[in-house]
């Protein structure tokens, strides 16, 4: 178990357990600051189940999961969340009957608050914060392209769009680090191209930390400099974007074993 | 103006108090009630002894009435809103019950089921007016800020809520206990309106209904909650001349709303600038966008 100071988020020997099922067993890798992470592996895998650990939507049955050194297990999600921790969903959870505009909103908010008083009497600083929350918004609607969409209610937007606009809304939390949950799933591939420039683009200008799971592999090929494969709730290779495509475990989980014929 | 026409205000102003509670607990935050007649019962009668037995003035007893809701609201709310799913709505009847047997059973501060007559007739019209508007504003300033978004969050996805960084159990507590306090407050000045209050008044037909009143307006539109009440309470007025007809009459405009607009009269939309926008745009696409041909 190494923990270096650069990493921003460590898992060690973590286990989780699902009735019997093991879904994940052992789990160890490290997230480095400012890195672009990706993490691979079939269908099953475990792979959404070890977001879920991080950000406590389930809890861990054994070892440690480190945010900047710091335990996030027996944390709430959203204490989680206030570390500086935000995610996107694999089964998009947008709030479907609010406008695009106010999905991203209700996560900026949290940057700009006011009191209650405020609130029931529109006093003090609610014109003030408002605006400011809905003027940040706007530009964040605007990074991903749905600036024109603004008021527009979220559950109509086409498929392709309702991923950005998850994206915008966890850039909204302002978070140091920012996992991504099939941000390319359902897409095709002009899509999964402009998603690529999106990805690479929000890890620069925010000065992110970015752990992405990925089916399509010509996306995590091509953006992520490190990558972690994991298979049965396992990881199994850890390495470059060469390394993983020419690990033997790697090609085992996803193309089979050969028969050897006697 | 004649005092029957004074009286339909004062009703539709009360009701309308109570039907905002609502609003906020069942239409923006999701949370299902069948027992809200609890609170309008605490805010009746607490307005109701302090001024017969203890002599205080009728403004600081409706107010005081409002807190007391609002902190039974927050003590019943800790426990069951932590649990995702109806387990207030069941927690809810139970108290409602629980608030009406022990307003029937504690003669000596409660008159029991006799109930109490003579309560001092404060309630006039300027005075609900009053009270409407200033609480009329704070709900409509609530939703459209900070809050308002937090409740709809945990409404529409609490996973995601979470998520967000919403501690969702601390939102619902807080949602139920400002519903509470419209709902205590409306029972203070319907305690001055009728001047004789009854537990049989805060049965289980009176939660049904005031929470129908909101579905029937349309869950997520405080405007919606508003008319709806508005509607309601001006159909079983006007078919007051063939009253026993008039549950009959009341049920068939539930169904019918049910059937032709199940999300209710105004959606989840609210009378202003914005539904207009909405109505507009219909003629003129938003740029970007293919028009109709």
């Amino acid at each position: 178990m190494s923990l270096d100071e650069t990493a921003v988020l460590s898992l060690s020997g973590v286990n989780k357990f699902f009735g019997g099922v093991h879904a994940v067993s052992e789990m160890t890798f490290t997230v480095e600051k400012g890195g672009l992470t990706g993490l691979i592996g079939p269908n099953g895998a475990g792979k959404t189940t070890i977001f879920n650990l991080i950000t406590g939507v389930y809890p861990v049955n054994s070892g440690e999961i480190l945010f900047k050194g710091q335990s996030v297990l027996s944390r709430k999600s959203h204490e989680i969340i206030h570390m500086g921790i935000a995610r996107t969903f694999q089964n998009l959870r947008l709030f479907h009957r609010s406008t695009v505009l106010e999905n991203v909103m209700t996560a900026c908010q949290h940057h700009h608050p006011y009191g209650f008083v405020e609130s029931l009497t529109h006093l003090g600083r609610w014109k003030k914060e408002e605006k400011v929350i809905r003027d940040r918004s706007l530009e964040l609607l605007d990074r991903v392209g749905l600036a024109d969409r603004a008021d527009q209610d979220a559950g109509t937007l086409p498929y392709g769009h309702q991923r950005r606009l998850e994206i915008a809304r966890a850039l909204a939390l302002e978070p140091e680090l920012l996992l991504l949950d099939e941000p390319a799933a359902g897409m095709n591939p002009e899509e999964v191209f402009a998603l690529n420039d999106l990805i690479s683009a929000i890890h620069r200008d925010f000065d992110l930390t970015i752990l992405v799971i990925e089916h399509h592999m010509d996306l995590v090929m091509e953006i992520c400099p490190h990558i972690v494969c994991m298979n049965f709730g396992a990881r199994i290779a850890e390495g470059g974007p060469e390394e993983i495509q020419n690990h033997p475990e790697v090609l085992k989980a996803y193309l089979g074993e050969e028969v050897v014929d006697e | 103006m004649s005092n029957y026409t004074e009286g339909i205000l004062i009703l539709l102003m009360i009701n309308g108090i109570a039907a905002m509670g609502v609003s906020l607990l069942t239409g923006f935050t999701g949370i299902f009630t069948l027992g809200h007649a609890a609170y309008l019962a605490i805010g009746s009668y607490t307005t109701a002894i302090l001024t017969l037995d203890y002599g205080f003035h009728w403004l600081p007893a409706v107010i005081l009435g409002g807190l007391l809701a609002m902190i039974v609201g927050y003590l019943v709310g800790l426990p069951t809103l932590k649990l995702m799913g109806d387990y207030y709505a069941i927690a809810s009847i139970g108290l409602a019950e629980s608030i009406r047997l022990i307003i029937e059973n504690w003669q000596s501060v409660t008159n029991g089921a006799r109930g109490i007559p003579g309560i001092d007739t404060f309630t006039t019209l300027p005075i609900t007016a009053g009270f409407f508007v200033v609480m009329a504003y704070g709900a409509f300033c609530l939703i459209n800020g900070r809050i308002g978004r937090a409740f709809k969050a945990c409404r529409d996805d609490h996973v995601a809520a979470s998520l967000l960084g919403f501690n969702t159990p601390r939102y619902r507590v807080l949602s139920l206990s400002i519903s509470a306090f419209y709902v205590g407050i409306a029972g203070g000045l319907y305690a001055g309106f009728i001047s004789f209050i009854q537990p049989i008044m805060f049965d289980m037909l009176k939660s049904t209904e005031m929470t129908s009143v909101v579905v029937f307006g349309g869950l997520g539109s405080m405007s919606g909650a508003l008319l709806g009440t508005t509607i309601i309470t001006l159909v079983t007025e006007l078919f007051r001349p063939i009253s026993q007809y008039r549950m009959l009459i009341y049920g068939l405009v539930l169904v019918l709303v049910m059937v032709f607009r199940p999300e209710g009269l105004l959606g989840r939309h609210e009378v202003g600038p914005a539904l207009f926008r909405k109505l507009t745009r219909r003629v003129t696409p938003a740029p970007g966008e293919r028009g109709p041909l």
